[in-house]
């Protein structure tokens, strides 16, 4: 059984057809890397996953969806549920103007965790594992906006972790960051994947191929290829794909 | 060319100079008029007695309280309403014909003459509701007077708040009212505050929605109670430098008023400045 498994999966926003008959498996586990040209469909499909597209009015989407084989876009899931078990981080920190504690507490208290010693305790667990505990620790009472944008996208990363949710999904998390404060979300990354499985939307190759054990290509709401990711970067079997991955079109 | 460019670039600089100090210069000038013939009237008995001798004498102490006391009843009135109309504008409507409908009614509100909210004050609430001439009466017409604008700064504040953060809630398995009261209201409030404050200088200003619905000529006696006139400052300052017998006294009454009503105006300023700065840390 794959954990994700989306079957003919169309969205449109109004008349624009964005993504066409998308079908892709992600087993338990795995980081796959979604890449393409911008406006290509990658940060929706991606939204299809925990129903952010829900959020835009106009949206139609048909087709199935599955994570542990519960079809997500059936009437009877409950879409805060659904979030809660499927994290998002975004492109650019978005660190609310609390302090760092609060703002890793803040998933569990919406979730109804609000008793303090349990609060306490997954608050710590989540920033440990986000690597960002020992920065941090003397300051948690601190606003998080005080923080360095590295720093700020781990402590996004601690939130998302700490509802313990089973995908995460990323939507060009490194952007915003220096290669410093990059490659410690890509260390971080191959740690997280041990315990969680994750998509994330990435318009760094480099990265795509460092990270990833999978890797899709969209193109104009479609997708090309979805292959292991060394097969992609070097021996793709659509020549659109290696155009792309060699660097002749972006 | 490069000299050309210097000199426009010095020229067109020295005008929005110019024309900023003016502003400035504008401000200083009202307070130097309102300090220097307002404060020979300023002593303790001022602030704290009843006018006497048909106004001449004495002190503004009702009409200060009065006044407190309309700020407090038209906030009372229009910051909940206002609030929660704005918070519904931006969050629970699309951008569509409801939207653009109501904000339209908003904008005219905005734009009616404040005399006319008197006559409509009087009209509903005094006489076909019969409140009588009080501060109830008052309180709900000032309050609907400011209602736009608690309504447009709540909704421009909200729409300040950057889609990112509400997503973010939102993925985290939070609902909309959750996202609203703990990440997009807290994210808001200091700018809300402002809208606050620009209100309350507004009810503590308005002459025109008083005279007819709360505001008394002359009762010494402090009584607060919802169904009784009070007096209050801007309506005071009419009637003192309207109806003097003695225009040399009644004028430094007059701008003794005026600096009472300034101060208070920028107090509530200052401590409005000191719960944004504070909130916002």
């Amino acid at each position: 059984m794959f954990k994700i498994d989306a079957q003919e999966v169309n969205l449109f926003y109004g008349k624009m057809h964005a993504l066409k008959n998308v079908s892709m498996q992600v087993e338990a586990n795995e980081i796959v890397a979604l890449i393409g040209p911008s406006g290509c469909g990658k940060s929706t499909f991606l939204r299809t996953i925990n129903r952010m597209n829900d959020l835009i009015y106009g949206v139609k989407i048909n087709g199935n969806i599955k994570i542990d084989d519960n079809n997500i876009y059936s009437n009877k899931v409950d879409v805060n549920e659904l979030r809660k078990n499927v994290g998002m981080v975004f492109q650019k920190p978005t660190v609310f103007q609390k302090s760092i504690f609060d703002n890793v507490a803040y998933g569990l208290r919406v979730n109804g965790i609000t008793k303090s010693s349990v609060v306490k305790e997954k608050v710590e667990k989540a920033l440990v594992q986000a690597a960002l505990w020992d920065e941090v620790k003397d300051n948690l009472k601190k606003s998080g906006l005080a923080l360095s944008g590295g720093q700020q996208q781990r402590l996004c990363i601690a939130r998302t972790i700490a509802v313990e949710p089973n995908v995460i999904l990323m939507d060009e998390p490194t952007s915003a960051l220096d290669p410093i404060s990059t490659s410690k979300v890509e260390e971080l990354l191959l740690e997280l994947k041990k315990e969680y499985t994750i998509i994330i939307v990435t318009h760094n190759m480099q990265q795509a191929a460092r990270v990833s054990d999978k890797t899709a290509f969209f193109y104009v709401g479609e997708l090309i290829e979805y292959d292991k990711t060394p097969k992609i970067f070097k021996n793709a079997s659509i020549e659109l794909t290696q155009n792309y991955v060699g660097g002749k079109f972006g | 060319m490069a000299f050309k460019k210097k000199f426009f670039q010095g020229f067109a600089f020295s005008i929005f100079y110019l024309f900023s100090f003016l502003v400035f210069a504008l401000v200083f000038a009202i307070l130097g008029v309102l300090l220097y013939k307002g404060i020979p009237a300023m002593s303790w008995e001022f602030i704290t007695k009843a006018p006497e001798d048909g106004m001449t004498k004495g002190g503004i102490f009702p009409a200060i309280v009065g006044t407190l006391a309309l700020i407090a009843g038209a906030s009372l009135v229009a910051f909940p309403i206002g609030i929660l109309a704005g918070i519904f504008m931006n969050e629970y409507t699309y951008d569509n014909w409801v939207r653009k409908f109501i904000r339209m009614i908003t904008n005219n509100l905005a734009g009616i003459p404040s005399i006319v909210f008197g006559l409509f004050g009087m009209s509903l609430f005094v006489n076909t509701l019969e409140f009588g001439v009080s501060l109830l009466a008052g309180s709900l017409t000032l309050g609907i007077l400011v209602l736009p604008i608690v309504i447009r700064t709540t909704e421009e504040s909200l729409k300040f708040i950057p889609l990112d953060f509400r997503l973010t809630s939102y993925a985290l398995g939070a609902t909309k009212w959750q996202t609203i009261q703990k990440v997009v209201l807290p994210a808001a409030f200091p700018n809300i505050i402002t809208g606050l404050i620009l209100s309350i200088s507004r009810i503590s200003g308005e002459t025109a929605p008083i005279m007819f619905t709360v505001a008394a000529y002359f009762l010494p006696k402090i009584n607060l109670a919802w169904n009784e006139q009070v007096m209050a400052l801007p309506y005071h300052l009419y009637v003192v430098s309207t109806s003097g017998i003695d225009p040399e006294s009644t004028s430094r009454i007059a701008f003794g008023t005026a600096l009472v009503l300034t101060l208070i105006v920028l107090i509530l300023n200052l401590l409005a400045n000191w719960i944004r700065k504070s909130m916002s840390k």
